[in-house]
């Protein structure tokens, strides 16, 4: 008989043939009213995941990593750091060069097809075809994920709100923004109610008005439906609104991982930043800002990182005693920024633009 | 296996939705090869005069010509279309599915084998109602569609190998020429036995699609014709059996997951 309800806030899809761990599946229906085995296996576990090319460095180098039931990770990392690699080896598309992955409690190389039955994800390229409507879009890929016929055009039509393209969604995709695109790519992922959902850069090329929509309904999946999110991005603002947990990869190496709030408290301290009144007088600055903390490398302004104790007011107080000539001061809370910057020596920003410029030396290379 | 036709009929509706949204794929696979027979019939009539002329309207000689280049139109586009899909990554989106490998090749190639019906049916109208015999009644005409349906089927397996092969729609644009050179080197506006240039006897000889043509012609202009047909199907068949073995295997490469 088909059903749609729910479940402790967790939406059930009913689903043709043999679809092991998605939310209509018997197993699911028997735990969903307790904490039990789908609770425990709505997880990522990686142990020492190794993706090599054949041409070309390890892509993803070793990496360990757990997402728990219910949790929004975030991958954070310049381009061409590994992420994208990390999502195909999870989603069953790469197979890795060593190491193991389990996703929903399923090995991704021995388990692939029970992997993706219970997981939706978006790629960083929202792959759609611009001929097909939205609408068709979401009844082929009900049909392919196995949603029950009876199903099918309710679930597109639930989906089509809830992602704002009900007005939209009897026309074809190439006319679609890039924002409608994404949001359409997340009802595609979600189709077939996963518990799983891997975005891989979701919110890249979007305005600003765009991303925070999207922001909000990745936060309202986890919150009402208790799905598991696994999200890369390259935003240091988009990993610090929206994930529970972050880990910071670079070079294909996992540099640090908690949650951004220890993650910020582990560089510690505050900086403060000043701008000189006058270029010459910078060197003057830097030197009496240096007895407040260690310099940081900066361009626009002068700027130490404050030793234990000391406040703003501090530095106000001596720069007003001492007459020093600065247009501005700020105290700057230490952000994830800092955090990349502590464990690999680069900003973020720095990274992506030096593997942008990598990429287009081996583009010209070629 | 039984779940799976649900997917095929998905993709199958999926390719024929493409196609019909895209007047520039529909269009030419059907007036290009009719603006030929056309012209070729208006021109050439009087080869039928030549002794050993199967027929004496041009126009129904002629006709068979249709049914393979429409097929060969076709299955361009249908290559295209899934390079495009390769190119995309929409390819991944579908791997990330439950769908098995087998059921989108077959959804594929249903969406061309049921254009290439469609276009038969329309090549046999224009025929009929510019006058054209079927010499071998209604049966032919059954028989006939059944060609135009393998043919599809071959030939678009064969499409689906190269874009799946290639993952470029540039390339398989890029065969379209080398794809009619078969056609026009063939017995498509003369019978075999009547080319008088030793060369071209030679490789229209050689030319499967000589056999393809043949089988066509042979139902409209001369009845049933067992040799005749017997070597359009063999040549076809094994042309879509090899066709399907690649595409196939260019398609487990192509959807790697694990």
């Amino acid at each position: 008989m088909p059903f749609s309800t729910s479940i402790r806030g967790a939406r059930v899809i009913a689903l043709d043939g043999n679809h092991p761990g998605q939310c209509g599946s018997a197993s699911s229906r028997e735990v969903a009213g307790s904490v039990g085995p789908v609770e425990r296996e709505n997880g990522i576990e990686v142990e020492g995941l190794v993706r090599e090319y054949r041409k070309g460095p390890r892509a993803v180098d070793g990496i360990d990593l757990s997402v728990a039931p219910g949790e929004i990770y975030g991958f954070l990392g310049p381009n061409g750091a590994g992420k994208s690699t990390t999502v195909h080896v999870l989603t069953t598309l790469l197979p890795p060069t060593a190491g193991t992955a389990r996703v929903g409690g399923y090995d991704v190389v021995k388990e692939g097809p029970k992997v993706r039955s219970l997981i939706g994800v978006a790629l960083q390229e929202a792959a759609l075809d611009p001929l097909l409507t939205g609408r068709d879009h979401l009844r082929l890929q009900a049909t392919l994920q196995g949603v029950r016929k009876d199903q099918r055009a309710s679930r597109a039509e639930e989906l089509l709100h809830r992602v704002g393209l009900a007005d939209a969604a009897d026309r074809k995709v190439s006319g679609y923004s890039g924002g409608m695109k994404r949001r359409l790519d997340l009802a595609l992922a979600l189709i077939h109610g996963p518990r799983i959902l891997f975005l891989d850069e979701p919110t890249t090329g979007l305005d600003p008005q765009s991303r925070t929509a999207l922001w909000e309904e990745v936060a309202l999946l986890r919150r009402e439906d208790g799905v598991t999110v696994f999200l890369t991005t390259q935003y240091l603002e988009e990993a610090d609104v929206l994930a529970d947990r972050v880990g910071i990869i670079d070079q294909g190496k996992l540099v640090a991982e908690g949650t951004p709030a220890a993650l910020k408290a582990e560089i510690g301290r505050p900086s403060v930043h000043a701008i000189p009144h006058r270029e010459e007088d910078r060197p003057r600055i830097a030197e009496f800002l240096a007895q407040f903390g260690e310099p940081l490398a900066t361009t626009r302004d002068v700027a130490v990182r404050l030793r234990a104790g000391l406040g703003l007011t501090d530095i106000v107080r001596a720069v007003d005693a001492n007459g020093v000539d600065v247009v501005d001061l700020e105290l700057k809370a230490p952000s994830l920024d800092d955090v990349f910057l502590a464990k690999t020596g680069r900003t973020l920003e720095g990274a992506t633009e030096e593997a942008e410029a990598e990429q287009q030396q081996k583009k010209r290379g070629a | 296996m039984s779940s799976s036709w649900p997917q095929v009929g998905a993709i199958a509706r999926r390719s024929l939705v493409r196609t019909a949204r895209q007047p520039a794929s529909v269009i030419p696979p059907i007036v290009f090869p009719l603006a030929l027979m056309t012209v070729n019939a208006a021109g050439l009539q009087s080869s039928t005069d030549l002794p050993g002329f199967p027929t004496e309207s041009f126009l129904a000689f002629a006709l068979a010509v249709p049914f393979i280049q429409g097929a060969l139109f076709s299955t361009m586009n249908a290559g295209t279309d899934l390079a495009r899909d390769v190119q995309t990554g929409f390819i991944n989106r579908l791997a990330l599915t439950a769908l098995r490998d087998w059921a989108l090749l077959s959804g594929q190639l249903a969406g061309v084998v049921a254009l290439g019906i469609v276009q038969a049916l329309i090549y046999l109208a224009v025929g009929l109602a510019a006058g054209v015999e079927f010499e071998s009644g209604p049966a032919g005409v059954l028989v006939l569609l059944v060609y135009a349906a393998i043919v599809s089927l071959a030939f678009g397996a064969l499409g689906a190998y190269l874009a799946l092969r290639t993952g470029s729609g540039e390339t398989i644009q890029a065969m379209f020429p080398v794809l009619f050179v078969f056609l026009f080197i063939s017995s498509m506006n003369a019978p075999r036995d009547l080319i008088g240039v030793d060369w071209f006897r030679t490789a229209a000889t050689l030319n499967p699609v000589s056999y393809m043509i043949e089988c066509v012609r042979s139902l409209i202009v001369e009845g049933w014709d067992a040799q005749a047909l017997v070597l359009g199907f063999v040549f076809v068949v094994v042309l879509g059996i090899v066709s399907i073995a690649l595409a196939s295997r260019a398609l487990r490469t192509r959807m790697t997951r694990t």
